[in-house]
């Protein structure tokens, strides 16, 4: 039987402007959760150099309802891999600077293995399936970033 | 009618957020592109570039998929975010 208490936030999928707090977000993947053992998070940034140019800042572009969807398919499908708590999943939109946090994935699960692999998993997909687009400012100006093949070949390796 | 949204770097190459064309005639993806060609040949050589995506009410599809009258097509590039 399920904690009815540890149910009522099994995912947590949002898309905000706003920054979030990661001691917070561990907070409520933590919060009288005591089935799981193992809690893994994963947090991107803003950095300062792409391609050799060196960056300012992000716009972040996304296809509101899709994006969602999306990330809801990706997490139940990683459900469905592995044995996992709760999953939640935030990403950034609009204007965003250097050193600034873009998106975050946290897994809990009764063991460390499968909170790794999940939140691994969750992020390689997000990377290619979800609808965000980016668009670098540079000291050259703006320009929308191509994607990468990098990324699809890694998201393969999960078939 | 059919909702055609799109996004990213493709809406400012055609400087077009979204538009509705008439259903009629409409019934896979491929026809929707050649609609919007038909009623923009200037867009056509940025809506025939083989990496744009597209998806039906929220799904990824290819130019085969069906379109029904009510439903919400979207063309974008390749995705960037995380």
């Amino acid at each position: 039987m399920m904690d009815p208490v540890n149910s009522l936030i099994p995912r947590r999928i949002s898309i905000q402007k706003q920054d979030f707090d990661l001691g917070d977000e561990v907070t409520l993947l933590e919060d009288k959760n005591h089935d799981d053992g193992a809690v893994v998070t994963f947090s991107g940034r803003v950095r300062n150099k792409n391609l050799g140019q060196n960056v300012k800042g992000l716009y972040l572009e996304h296809y509101p309802g899709m994006t969602e969807k999306l990330l809801e398919k990706i997490i139940i499908e990683a459900e469905q891999r592995w044995q996992l708590g709760r999953i939640t999943v935030i990403h950034r939109i609009g204007q965003l600077y250097l050193g600034e946090q873009i998106v975050f994935v946290g897994v809990t699960s009764k063991h460390r293995q499968d909170a790794f692999s999940a939140a691994e998993f969750i992020m390689d997909f997000l990377k290619v399936k979800a609808p965000f687009w980016k668009k670098e400012l540079t000291e050259q100006g703006e320009s929308w970033l191509e994607a990468r093949t990098s990324d699809q070949n890694k998201a393969q390796q999960w078939k | 009618m059919i909702k055609v949204i799109f996004f990213a770097a493709l809406r400012e190459q055609l400087n077009c957020n979204e538009m509705e064309l008439n259903a009629e005639g409409i019934s896979n993806v491929s026809q929707v592109k050649q609609t919007i060609i038909a009623e923009h040949p200037e867009w056509q050589a940025i809506l025939e570039n083989v990496s744009l995506l597209s998806a039906v009410n929220h799904d990824m599809v290819n130019g085969e998929s069906a379109v029904n009258s009510g439903d919400e097509v979207a063309f974008f590039p390749p995705v960037t975010g995380g």
